[in-house]
């Protein structure tokens, strides 16, 4: 023990770090903040910690190189003594990365934390915001298969879009004319080199920061922030109800750092890697390329938006989004704390929340998408034939051979992108099912130079039949009295 | 000892040592944005773009769409099958030829050719596109990307080599009056 006292001094009179070390741990920090909503900045931090070491265990194999990648993930997966288990670790140490840092976000934000003198705190942290999606989207295309393939071709084509310049960071961000082995070493590099280094950076002046300000006093309504007098209130409550933080707070932060960890090792052993899907073979178009899960929002997004908005939405949205992030404790740097008595600030995430989660929910579904092999692999349910005549089978068939059923569904099964055709025969008279098959619009394809008139008459007709049964198909008044004249 | 004099002194030639440090700084700066331009810049000097051959004509048949693949003109050792494009081939009437580029002029996804209902569709967002390449329905605000061709020898050549995005439309961004 007294070998032990000696070397420590031994080494203290040569670093000089014990006193530093002794003041964070006894630091006084108010006595409410000792609480599990304050665990998710350090449990951030312990992640990013385990992402460091994982990422430098998967580097030990991992060949990045356009045409190893993928086979080298493979080997990973197969080969090496639980090289499975590394990557899976890695993969949903990300995805708790992401889902922590928003949580500890919303809960700074809702705790009035960026405002005076925290700003800088707020500001550093935006950007370890960007800098983590950075990470997660680089790790995408790191797992070369793809989906990262074609995420690449969709980013250069979002980048594309950027006026004047757009082909020019094209080529910037693809290392070349195409997505080959120079992207994969650029984004390698971003990965593992460029925005880790600045993570470490940002990560060390966040953390100080916290240390000298002191972490943000339990908000009460009523306690106003003002920038003349709260260091010294700040003060006076740390003085009055301060606890050291050490042991008093941090040991909830290592109880949920621990529940964290345990909670990725779980996932990992439970629901193994992510991927890599099928090679990264862009002669292989046999494909629909996805994001991963914090992406997918984005994804749904590019659907939705009418073609003319989308690009001044996608290059601007994002600006003002991180510009009205940065000026927030600019914008509100005093003021009251508590959630209770900022209806607006809590609108605002709840807002958030419930877009990003409906967004998120539909980029998971992906109504928009044709159902690519509905029209070979989902027939057309025995009771919608059942009693039809020769010339509405001959429609169903039309339905199905000209795919028809790749964007239209019948009985919940075939695409989503169009209308479901269930119940079309009530919406539409045949003279309406005609014009709408032969010149399209709404959004779907003319098939009248793709259909023969024939094929026309039968696919009209077996659509005529789809109406239940106790309602009746829609018909043209007009046409009915003009049938009634000829007779 | 030491005097003010001394300190001003010291001082001003910590400054000359900085602005040393700067010219030098601003020296290198030149060396690597042009290292890191490079993809720019060796597209300004037409290296990327060639005539390359998608095989024989026998190979598309009249009034059909065919996939071809080849080899992208600029490769590196180590890029692997992602140095391999798909293109699509439609041989409009025997001498008359289009071809698309596999990317969804929306978001670049790979289309896909249904011959039954001559439609090319995209499996991200539903982009439709009807079989000369214009579009149909969805969310591309424009036709298909096409390459410029030419028939030489029986063979079929596409000028192309590089990624055609929204931004920058392969080569036919270029016209090819002389094509085909």
């Amino acid at each position: 023990m007294r070998l032990m006292g000696q070397l420590g001094e031994w080494f203290d009179q040569r670093l000089q770090l014990g006193r530093p070390i002794r003041e964070v741990m006894e630091h006084p920090v108010p006595r409410q903040t000792a609480s599990w909503w304050y665990v998710f900045g350090s449990a951030a931090l312990t992640i990013f910690m385990f992402q460091f070491v994982t990422g430098i265990l998967l580097a030990l194999v991992y060949v990045p190189s356009a045409g190893e990648a993928w086979s080298s993930l493979q080997t990973l997966n197969h080969q090496i003594t639980l090289g499975w288990f590394i990557r899976a670790l890695h993969g949903w140490g990300s995805n708790f990365m992401l889902a922590i840092v928003i949580i500890h976000m919303v809960q700074v934000f809702l705790f009035g934390a960026y405002k005076f003198p925290r700003e800088l705190t707020w500001l550093l942290g935006v950007f370890l915001l960007l800098f983590t999606l950075g990470m997660a989207f680089t790790g995408q295309v790191l797992r070369f298969d793809q989906d990262a393939y074609w995420g690449l071709g969709i980013g250069a084509s979002i980048a594309s879009r950027v006026p004047v310049l757009g082909p020019a960071l094209v080529k910037l961000l693809l290392g070349g004319p195409i997505i080959a082995g120079a992207t994969l070493s650029r984004f390698f590099a971003l990965h593992v080199f460029v925005i880790p280094g600045l993570l470490i950076g940002f990560v060390g002046l966040h953390v100080l920061m916290v240390l000298k300000l002191g972490v943000n006093e339990w908000p009460m309504p009523g306690r106003i922030v003002r920038r003349a007098t709260y260091v010294r209130e700040y003060h006076e409550l740390t003085a009055k109800e301060g606890v050291p933080f050490v042991p008093y707070a941090i040991w909830k932060d290592i109880v949920f750092s621990g529940f964290i960890l345990l909670s990725i090792a779980l996932c990992a052993v439970m629901l193994g890697p992510f991927g890599p899907g099928g090679q990264p073979d862009p002669t292989i178009i046999q494909t629909a390329p996805k994001p991963d899960s914090f992406f997918l929002w984005i994804y749904a997004l590019l659907s939705y938006l009418p073609p003319a908005a989308e690009t001044p939405i996608l290059l601007i949205a994002p600006l003002i989004g991180i510009v009205v992030l940065l000026v927030l404790p600019f914008f509100a740097g005093e003021g009251e704390k508590s959630w209770k008595r900022r209806p607006i600030a809590v609108l605002v995430i709840l807002v958030a929340a419930v877009s990003l989660g409906t967004l998120t929910h539909l980029g998971q579904h992906t109504p928009w998408s044709p159902v690519m092999d509905a029209w070979s692999g989902q027939p057309i349910p025995a009771e919608y034939l059942k009693n039809r005549t020769p010339l509405e089978h001959e429609g169903a068939l039309v339905f199905q051979s000209k795919q028809c059923h790749n964007c239209h569904s019948l009985a919940g099964e075939g695409g989503q992108r169009g209308p479901a055709l269930d119940r079309v025969a009530v919406r539409l008279t045949p003279d309406q099912l005609v014009r709408q098959v032969i010149q399209g619009g709404g959004n779907m394809p003319a098939y009248g130079k793709n259909l023969s008139p024939a094929e026309t008459t039968a696919l009209v007709k077996f659509l005529e039949t789809l109406h239940p049964a106790g309602q009746r198909p829609a018909q043209d008044a007009s046409r009915a009295i003009a049938e009634t004249d000829q007779h | 000892m030491t005097s003010s004099k001394d300190v001003s002194r010291r001082g001003f030639f910590a400054k000359i040592g900085l602005l040393f440090n700067g010219m030098v700084g601003a020296a290198l700066a030149v060396p690597i944005v042009r290292y890191l331009a490079s993809p720019v810049t060796r597209e300004r000097k037409g290296e990327y773009d060639s005539w390359l051959p998608l095989g024989s004509l026998d190979k598309f048949p009249a009034g059909e769409t065919r996939l071809a693949t080849y080899r992208n003109p600029m490769v590196n050792a180590w890029d692997g099958e992602t140095a391999d494009i798909a293109c699509w081939v439609r041989n409009v009437d025997g001498k008359k030829f289009q071809v698309f580029a596999v990317n969804c002029a929306h978001l670049g996804c790979p289309v896909r050719w249904f011959p039954q209902s001559n439609l090319f569709m995209c499996p991200c967002h539903g982009g439709a596109y009807y079989q000369d390449g214009s579009r149909a329905s969805g969310p591309p605000e424009r036709g298909l990307f096409e390459y410029p061709y030419k028939v030489q020898d029986g063979k079929l050549l596409i000028h192309a080599g590089e990624m055609p995005t929204p931004g920058r439309s392969a080569s036919n961004s270029k016209g090819c009056s002389s094509c085909g």
